[in-house]
């Protein structure tokens, strides 16, 4: 369970305070798929960053029961001189798997082969993409961030990504942000939208789109 | 700090606190050492080679000056103490902005970028300090130390110090980049004024006491009494170092605090 009670973030600007989020409700189960829509600069970033508590908010509580990934196939967190492998390492330390049950699984997602034991600095976009997907599917979650759609590598790993988190991980919770009302229409239960820090939430998918669709419009 | 995922309790929190940290320090050795050559061995042969070079220096120049005093025990007590509490600053000014992605995972807070430098640099410290003693002592270059424990009351004052220090001017620097930049000036200054490189019972009266005010100067005097008390008079105060060890520590923790609370990683 994910449970945000009135949250509030207001971050301080050189030209004034700036409220991204003022008084926000959410409510999230196990197994739920919500999407998030909203204008550009309306905060979505943001409240995937405190849901994911990579910031605290500055008023409000957020309650998690569940584990919750990282913003998923995030790349920053990969130091540029450390092999694939010691970074896969890292991870591991950090959430408590060992490596060698995760190992096989990133070289075969992955598909790096002997790349995976080179500096990630030598590596493509794709293929440090492909790497950091490997790695956010190798921890179990129970909720998974997605912060936009993760539109790199080819149809055929794109097809892999696909298959691995909304068939394999039918049973976890996802919160998705994107502006592709397609992909949200494919994957979404329900979605909410954020406007003027404000989150309206709808039971219906089409009534959301159809508000974020207005509030577009306005 | 680290938060526990589930209602765990406190085991679970510090379970998951050392995780944290071993990781976070087993990364730290392998990007700054990489495996090419000797490896981590360097996280202390290279103190030992700046405390090699110094204690030859100091051999070289020191013995028609000081008659009476073991200079290879001045040298290595004197640079080895300032390399303990001097390090660890240096590696925490400034470590938070190239380390911010790290915060992506939600058990890794601020405050375990600075621990895992400051037991990094503590451990490096330490070990170049006893590899060199055991080497000097074997080949007969200086004589054991007199009370080791006194020795090692005053390395972990020193490196409580050190710590304080670090962590206070680490999460300073997160706030304001003049800290960074008056740092490197401060530790080049406060090197000779810290008591490495001189007795404070070789100073004026005066002077005595205003030297005394500086922490670290109590922390190297009272090392050097440990390892070679009978051959001088040292003066230092250990309620002194403990009370400014507290003041610091408190001013680190409130700073980190609220730094960390305010950190937005990029």
């Amino acid at each position: 369970m994910i449970q945000l009670d009135n949250v509030s973030k207001t971050y301080h600007a050189r030209s004034g305070p700036v409220h991204v989020l003022r008084g926000v409700n959410l409510h999230v189960e196990k197994g739920d798929k919500v999407g998030i829509v909203g204008r550009n600069g309306a905060g979505k970033s943001t409240l995937i960053r405190l849901i994911g508590d990579i910031e605290d908010p500055t008023s409000g509580t957020i309650t998690r029961t569940m584990r919750i990934s990282w913003p998923l196939a995030f790349t920053g967190a990969f130091q540029g001189t450390l092999t694939g492998i010691d970074n896969v390492r890292f991870i591991c330390r950090i959430y408590e798997k060992t490596f060698e049950e995760v190992i096989d699984f990133v070289q075969d997602f992955s598909q790096l082969g002997r790349f995976l034991k080179e500096p990630v600095k030598i590596y493509s976009s794709g293929m440090r993409a492909r790497l950091a997907f490997a790695i956010s599917l190798m921890i179990d979650f129970d909720c998974y961030l997605i912060d936009e759609v993760v539109a790199v590598g080819d149809a055929r790993f794109l097809q892999k990504c696909q298959d691995e988190l909304f068939e394999r991980r039918k049973d976890r919770a996802l919160i998705i942000v994107s502006h592709d009302i397609h992909y949200l229409r494919a994957h979404c239960e329900r979605a909410c939208v954020l406007a003027d820090g404000q989150l309206h939430e709808f039971h219906d998918l089409d009534d959301a789109l159809l508000f974020h669709q207005e509030q577009m419009a306005a | 700090m680290s938060r526990s995922v589930s209602n765990g309790g406190l085991r679970r929190s510090v379970q998951i606190q050392v995780r944290v940290l071993s990781a976070l320090t087993l990364r730290e050795i392998l990007t700054r050492y990489g495996r090419h050559n000797i490896g981590f061995l360097w996280l202390f042969v290279e103190p030992m080679l700046f405390t090699l070079g110094v204690t030859t220096l100091w051999t070289l120049t020191g013995l028609h000056r000081i008659t009476n005093l073991p200079i290879t025990a001045f040298a290595l007590t004197g640079y080895s103490t300032v390399l303990l509490w001097r390090n660890m600053p240096s590696r925490c000014v400034g470590a938070i902005q190239p380390n911010s992605a790290l915060m992506y995972h939600r058990n890794v807070r601020v405050m375990d970028i600075f621990l895992s430098r400051v037991a990094l640099e503590a451990i490096g410290a330490s070990m170049s300090f006893v590899v060199l003693s055991i080497i000097f002592v074997s080949l007969g270059w200086m004589n054991p130390p007199e009370e080791p424990l006194k020795i090692v009351q005053a390395w972990l004052l020193t490196a409580w110090f050190g710590a304080a220090l670090a962590i206070l001017l680490g999460a300073w620097s997160e706030r304001s980049e003049i800290v960074e930049k008056l740092w490197h000036p401060a530790a080049y200054l406060l090197f000779p004024l810290s008591g490495a490189a001189y007795l404070v019972d070789a100073l004026p009266k005066d002077a005595q006491n205003a030297a005394l005010w500086l922490p670290m100067v109590n922390g190297t005097e009272m090392v050097r009494d440990g390892y070679f008390g009978s051959s001088f008079v040292a003066h230092y105060s250990v309620a002194y170092f403990f009370t400014c060890n507290m003041g610091l520590t408190l001013l680190a923790l409130a700073l980190e605090r609220a730094v960390s609370r305010d950190f937005i990683p990029e």
